[in-house]
């Protein structure tokens, strides 16, 4: 085995409906009642989202030409990131950038809407045959030509190089809540085995749209019914409320931070992910289980913080729920889980990298978040968490745990 | 003994045990082999679905025995389970419980297309509604569950984790048109890190869909040239004018060599080494002095720990787009400098055509092929070099030599670039 180097977070990019930043994103989860939650329930009734916060996510991306060839959901990653870099304080240092390797976790951009209602009006009027030369014109002469830029899954990554300049490495992965916990796990592994000294990982997501909806709702899976936390909803039928959200972290090796005079929000200690087919009731909580033998965790010595990325989506957050009740001991004393996703909505790949973010407040704040429901997992915490687990529990597929600690502050600071 | 399992950075030499291949010419590797070494294009006109009134009307279609499956994902998943199953029959990993080891796909976007908006919108249940309420009215009947099992971007990598059980979680990626030697990188990666000694890689993509089509020739990527078909594809010659789209999936078992030679595995190669990086330019063209491709290939070229003299042979990025091919030529001169005057070149894409998440996987495994038959496949359509380009190209068709390393480069819209360094077994 080659050495293994720890991985430090030292940089945190986070936007979503509570604001921008870590001070807006604190001052929600650690005081505010769940009253703080934004919802818009109007605009894609009978669908609710967590619509994205008054920010300007055009402030770091100065070229309006960059900004005319991006969508929504790209501008949102591409300004995340630039708050992680600018954390990090490693924004427009050219030397450091050059070799920063890059990984993201994306679905894909906002089709036209408009467009494609006019044209489902126009062919589904017609026959079979001109329905067919009808769409082919209408594609040809009505799509914008910049616009597939604005969709393809690599390119939130593609504007993230060409606006910020990180240019080590690039890579997108895909595949729904599992992508943004891949591209943790991948930066942690490099980082652990040498492969890479510092990576900009996380990801985007843009709910407020129609599109987005339509591809969840196919299998069920939207709540529409008035709000309710996490947890609570899997006595309806369970469902998720998507959260428009974007987190990047940048995450360094633990050297390579202390030799530039970085700090250190937290360490990625261990991650360990799987896929089982969910055939049978249980299994993913099973699952669950095998995983959670392979953290390091033992018996508490210190408070356990979980902060759980359960959608809401049944039978996934139910499952889950049992898994955290009866493995981690929970509601014991020295443990206490929050879904956060009660707050910030659920938002798909950029979920996991979201709960790692707040995860490193935490125990860079010393505190943990007030419960967002009253039951036997949100139990109050009086003594801030040494280590927090993240979970990322997939909606329809996909089982990862990550466990965030304390580094010590003798050690986190140059 | 036992020195060559390590190489010279004291990492675990991955080994090559099994290898599969679908393409528009066929599917298996030995159905391709004896089409590719006689210079045969599978460039065809569409019958897909109508093309009338396009400018592109010919791609590399995958035409399977029982018809079009009906969706990209759907046949991008059928051939990658096709080539997976080719590639361990040849690894010998078939008796096993499951894959040893994590998977690694490059798949296409997944995006519900317009049979599938089509039908929904036609659903009884959203009459009086317009747009996109109406396809969510429709959504809501629950009607539709497997259109939705059919369209997540993780569906093509979970049907492969339940047909071929590898371990853990499958991990889908995209670099857009180098995704299939990310797949291959990530495998390599993981392997030389320790955390499994075997890994399978796999490149599938069928996007040749309407909406896919048109798009990348609005971007004005794809070639026009419809007559005949197969004459379309001419990477670096003078009159090439886009590149072709096409499908295909190439499949590798990886292993740690120590793991292959312990189970008498046959080794068909190794792959030497992976180099990376990211161009900050523009979204679809690469800075003009090259340097994020000329800076792939060093970093796979020093990561290998090879000299430029040693390479024998370029499987090039070769889309046959006026500006890929030109790039690819400055930049290997930039890097091989004068050892490219005696360095033969191809690109299968010439006959092929440009399977985008799959190109890089496919051309590994074609450049494997040739290291094993001493035989460099052609860049067809070559009757008109481009002066601005003097490479020497494996010209029409295949040519007798000895390879033992390959360089095979694949550049991504994104700048996302990757080259790998390929070599015969030790």
């Amino acid at each position: 085995m080659q050495r293994q180097r720890a991985a430090w977070v030292t940089g945190l990019g986070i936007v979503s409906s509570l604001g921008e930043g870590q001070d807006a994103h604190w001052q929600a989860l650690a005081r505010s009642p769940v009253a703080a939650a934004k919802i818009d329930n109007s605009s894609h009734a009978p669908y609710a989202v967590h619509p994205l916060s008054a920010v300007d996510i055009d402030r770091l991306i100065p070229s309006r030409a960059d900004r005319k060839q991006m969508g929504a959901w790209q501008r949102l990653g591409v300004h995340a990131a630039g708050l992680a870099l600018d954390d990090a304080g490693v924004a427009g240092n050219e030397q450091i950038l050059e070799y920063m390797d890059l990984v993201v976790a994306a679905g894909n951009g906002e089709r036209d809407e408009s467009f494609d209602a006019r044209l489902l009006d126009q062919i589904c009027a017609l026959s079979t045959r001109e329905a067919a030369a009808t769409l082919n014109a209408a594609l040809a002469s009505g799509l914008r030509p910049t616009l597939y830029l604005g969709e393809l899954s690599n390119l939130l990554a593609g504007n993230i190089q060409i606006v910020h300049k990180v240019t080590g490495s690039s890579r997108t992965l895909k595949g729904e809540e599992l992508a943004g916990f891949s591209a943790i796990e991948d930066a942690t592994r490099r980082i652990a085995a040498g492969q890479a000294d510092i990576v900009l990982a996380g990801g985007a997501l843009n709910a407020e749209r129609n599109d987005l909806l339509l591809n969840y709702e196919l299998a069920d899976s939207l709540w529409a019914m008035p709000f309710a936390p996490v947890w609570e909803r899997s006595r309806a039928g369970g469902g998720f409320v998507p959260g428009s959200a974007a987190a990047f972290l940048v995450i360094e090796a633990s050297d390579h931070a202390l030799k530039r005079g970085a700090r250190a929000y937290a360490r990625i200690s261990a991650t360990t992910s799987d896929r089982v087919l969910r055939a049978e009731a249980g299994d993913i909580a099973a699952s669950l289980r095998r995983l959670g033998d392979r953290l390091p965790i033992g018996q508490a010595d210190h408070v356990l913080g979980v902060l759980s990325g359960a959608s809401g989506v049944e039978p996934a957050t139910s499952e889950e729920y049992s898994f955290l009740k009866d493995w981690i001991g929970v509601p014991q004393q020295r443990a206490s889980a929050r879904a956060y996703g009660t707050l910030l909505g659920h938002s798909v790949e950029a979920h996991f990298p979201i709960g790692v973010a707040l995860a490193c407040l935490a125990l860079d704040r010393n505190g943990f978040f007030e419960p967002f429901e009253d039951n036997a997992l949100e139990v109050p915490c009086t003594v801030p968490p040494e280590r927090i687990l993240v979970t990322s529990v997939g909606h329809w597929r996909g089982e990862g745990l990550a466990l965030i600690e304390r580094v010590d502050s003798s050690a986190r600071m140059a | 003994m036992g020195n060559n399992l390590k190489d010279a950075q004291g990492r675990p030499v991955v080994a090559v045990t099994g290898m599969g291949l679908v393409t528009s010419l066929g599917w298996g590797k030995a159905a391709n082999w004896a089409q590719l070494a006689l210079g045969r294009s599978g460039i065809r006109t569409i019958t897909r679905f109508p093309t009338d009134g396009l400018r592109t009307t010919i791609a590399g279609t995958v035409t399977c025995a029982d018809g079009h499956p009906g969706s990209t994902p759907e046949l991008t998943f059928a051939m990658a389970r096709s080539a997976a199953e080719e590639a361990l029959i040849q690894a010998g990993m078939t008796e096993s419980p499951g894959f040893p080891g994590p998977m690694f796909v490059a798949t296409p976007p997944a995006e519900l297309e317009w049979p599938q908006r089509k039908a929904l919108f036609e659903h009884p249940s959203g009459e009086g509604l317009q747009g996109y309420d109406r396809l969510l009215a429709a959504a809501r009947t629950g009607d539709f569950k497997s259109m939705f099992e059919t369209f997540q971007f993780a569906t093509v990598a979970d049907h492969l984790a339940t047909a071929l059980a590898p371990r853990g979680l499958p991990v889908s990626v995209s670099t857009a048109c180098a995704s299939g030697a990310t797949a291959i990188q990530l495998g390599v990666e993981a392997i030389r890190r320790g955390e499994t000694d075997a890994a399978l890689a796999i490149g599938t993509d069928s996007s040749v869909q309407l909406e896919a089509l048109i798009r990348f020739s609005l971007l004005s990527a794809l070639s026009t040239r419809n007559e005949p078909p197969q004459r379309a594809s001419r990477p670096f010659s003078k009159g090439r004018d886009g590149f072709v789209m096409a499908e295909g999936a190439g499949v590798l078992v990886l292993e740690s060599l120590e793991r292959a030679q312990a189970r008498g595995a046959k080794c068909l190669g190794i792959i030497r080494g992976c180099g990376e990086m990211a161009d900050d330019y523009h979204r679809t063209r690469s800075k003009p002095d090259g340097t994020a491709i000329i800076g792939a290939i060093r970093n796979a070229l020093r990561d290998a720990g090879a000299a430029p003299e040693e390479i024998d042979y370029v499987n090039a990025h070769g889309t046959s787009t006026p500006e890929n091919d030109k790039m690819e030529y400055l930049s290997l001169k930039a890097v091989l400098g004068d050892h490219l005057e005696v360095t033969p070149v191809s690109s299968n894409k010439s006959m092929i055509g440009h399977t985008l998440s799959a190109a890089g996987a496919i051309e590994a495994v074609l450049s494997f092929m040739m290291i094993e038959n001493s035989l460099l496949l052609p860049t067809i359509n070559y009757d008109e070099p481009d002066p601005d380009i003097p490479l020497d190209v494996v010209a029409n068709a295949a040519r007798r030599g000895i390879v033992r390393t390959v360089l095979s480069n694949s550049f991504g819209f994104g700048g996302q670039n990757a080259a790998l360094v390929l070599a015969a077994a030790p």
